[in-house]
């Protein structure tokens, strides 16, 4: 995984609550065998219309050339349904690095952190000053000190994770590599259920 | 202060705990299935390690297999492929597989149960979210992403924050025509989509209490869909007695000894939870879903929201957009509204209970000419019960198409897909737009609401059937 610390970014608000991650991935695209390559169906069926890749239907964000950015602002309960984590390799893939939200499904949450795609939960409140932004505003996040800025205003929020999942996004460590170390422990732990 | 279920399984399996950081939790039993293993197999291989406790995991093929010609090669070549990538996976590393063409093979939350392997107190992770089912055995059951499924092949373990304990009690005795499936779209309707997302839930009550096994299966598999990690529900006799004899259950004095350690799986009467809901069971009436999500429902004679009765302006405005995409217009009643297809299968209600339910209904009735019907067995093993109680003539007679075990249309992976624009009545647990097929449109809704439909052609209140 690698390391994620800064990041200073426009953004594409995505102003819709309950977003799936059928919606963010489509089942029909789970087929493929390796993490890569799921950009390209992000978000598949609000980007074309009839499936067609040759029909892009207008209104939607990501198919507005004017709206950039590694960060992806969306309305509350982010990420539900699924636990495909395909959602989170296809975010990534597509380049985001960063979802901001009210309120995120638990395990996508996990999915996204597992990836070192960060989601940021902020206020309700927070969420709407966001979208109200003209476009081409950009926002920070310092992963460092937990804080989400609107740069044009200075306003700041703190946002929640834990330590352990931040020295792991901070210095690219996956949790495996922590499983394995503590393999000892487990085979002791294995000793007790029996 | 005693403890709730969820906290006595939970520390039982609790190797450590990181400070400022999740708990490190010990995985007895791991399921996995062709869509979400790969990249956790090629994972583990690329760090050069091997599968920890091969012979704690159980492997079958069900998310994209066709449910037609299974002794075929698979038409679809990426599907093909993905099935192909388990069977070698699986023997490389030595797991357990119950693929296409064995007769344990099936949805993997109807397998697990029907096996025996699925037992109380346990811990159960898959890579699918309604791992959750198997919580109605009191075990802490829940769906897990593709990394996580790297962990425990890794190290028998995962990394995971406690949950927060949520209970719903349900009291008191069902109407007629109102099955396990209306309980927990009644739960949801009434706590939304996300309303349990950081609990995990412990279903309690007589009503609850009365339910046979698969009727419990069927609300903890959806606990999901209000966002909970998990569902369980206590042991008791019911789950002892369905239990009892199944192929990989304990034996003989095991057996004897497990039921004495499974009857002290209850939450103390002091235990203290989070949060704990009421719900009266006369309440309940038979419920179908207008919206897309599940929390989007109704009882069968309501009439959809007005979007004026919402004061949320989110709210207001998931309202407008989800009765766009279902091609409904708000205040207006389901009933009598005519529907195209209706699907039976799915994690949810693809049990042997489930199609008796849907056999009661439509015994010596044909199915509507303009309704095309189809009838998913949850297993190899539910379809041999089917064929053996007669069942399947009973669904042929009437007109259903009767095909072989897997997820199917429940999320369209393979070819049973609902046609863009039609509405299906489903018996499975998600209406997500595009969900069963790109532009179907969902109406989620109990096996006896189904095979209601399924006669009459429109969306009809079973209970007028019954009568």
């Amino acid at each position: 995984m690698k390391s994620l610390k800064n990041i200073q970014s426009t953004f594409i608000p995505l102003m819709e609550e309950n977003i799936d991650t059928d919606q963010i991935i489509p089942a029909r695209f789970l087929k493929s065998t390796s993490r890569e390559g799921f950009g390209k169906n992000l978000f598949r069926d609000w980007r074309y219309s009839h499936n067609d890749e040759a029909q892009p239907k207008a209104d939607f964000i990501l198919n507005k050339p004017e709206y950039k950015g590694s960060i992806l602002v969306a309305g509350k309960n982010f990420g539900c349904g699924s636990s495909r984590e395909h959602a989170a390799w296809s975010l990534l893939d597509y380049g985001f690095h960063v979802v901001v939200s009210s309120f995120f499904a638990d395990i996508f949450k996990n999915n996204a952190l597992n990836n070192g795609v960060l989601p940021v939960q902020v206020s309700d409140k927070f969420l709407q000053k966001i979208f109200a932004l003209e476009n081409g505003s950009t926002l920070s996040v310092d992963l460092e000190k937990q804080t989400i800025t609107i740069d044009a205003t200075g306003e700041q929020e703190k946002f929640d994770i834990n330590n352990y999942k931040k020295t792991c996004l901070l210095n690219g460590y996956d949790d495996i590599d922590y499983l394995l170390s503590i393999k000892q422990d487990i085979i002791n732990f294995e000793k007790t259920l029996a | 202060m005693g403890k709730t279920l969820f906290e006595k399984i939970w520390e039982k399996h609790l190797v450590k705990s990181i400070p400022d950081g999740p708990d490190v939790i010990y995985i007895d039993k791991h399921f996995i299935h062709e869509v979400t293993s790969p990249q956790a197999f090629s994972g583990i291989e690329k760090r050069g390690q091997q599968i920890f406790r091969p012979l704690k995991t159980v492997a079958t093929a069900d998310h994209n297999v066709p449910t037609i010609n299974q002794h075929l090669p698979i038409v679809e070549e990426m599907s093909r492929l993905q099935v192909q990538k388990l069977l070698d996976n699986c023997k490389k590393h030595r797991i357990e597989l119950y693929g296409l063409g064995h007769p344990f093979q099936g949805i993997v939350h109807v397998i697990g149960p029907e096996l025996g392997i699925t037992q109380p107190g346990m811990t159960i992770v898959c890579g699918d979210s309604h791992t959750s089912t198997h919580g109605a055995f009191g075990s802490i059951a829940f769906g897990i992403g593709t990394s996580e499924v790297e962990m425990v092949f890794a190290s028998q373990c995962i990394l995971q924050n406690k949950p927060k304990v949520m209970r719903i009690n349900v009291e008191g005795e069902l109407n007629k025509g109102v099955v396990s499936k209306d309980i927990i779209l009644y739960i949801i309707s009434k706590i939304s989509a996300s309303g349990a997302t950081g609990y995990f839930v412990e279903y309690a009550g007589s009503a609850i209490r009365a339910l046979s096994m698969e009727a419990r299966m069927t609300i903890c598999n959806m606990s999901i869909e209000m966002g909970a990690r998990g569902g369980m529900i206590a042991p008791d006799e019911t789950t002892f007695q369905y239990t009892k004899n199944r192929l990989f259950a304990p034996k003989e004095d095991a057996w004897d000894e497990k039921v004495e350690e499974w009857k002290k799986l209850y939450s103390d009467e002091d235990a203290v939870f989070d949060k704990e809901i009421n719900i009266k069971a006369e309440e309940i009436e038979p419920m179908i879903t207008y919206g897309t999500n599940p929390g989007l429902g109704i009882t069968i004679n309501a009439n959809v929201p007005t979007v004026e009765s919402i004061s949320d302006e989110g709210e207001r405005k998931n309202l407008i957009k989800a009765l766009e995409y279902m091609g409904l217009t708000a205040g207006q009643s389901l009933k009598g509204m005519p529907v195209q297809n209706v699907f039976i299968g799915s994690c949810t209600n693809s049990r042997i209970e489930d199609l008796r339910l849907v056999a009661s209904v439509i015994k010596g009735r044909k199915k509507n000419e303009n309704v095309n019907v189809l009838i998913v067995p949850g297993s190899q093993q539910v379809a041999a019960q089917l064929s053996a109680e007669g069942l399947d003539v009973i669904f042929t007679e009437a007109g259903f198409k009767i095909r072989q075990a897997g997820c199917s249309a429940c999320l369209g992976m393979n070819e049973d897909k609902v046609p863009a624009g039609e509405y299906c009545i489903s018996t499975s647990n998600r209406n997500f737009e595009g969900r069963q097929g790109a532009g179907s449109r969902t109406l989620l809704a109990s096996p006896l609401t189904a095979a209601a439909a399924a006669i009459t052609g429109v969306v009809t209140d079973v209970r007028e059937l019954l009568n």
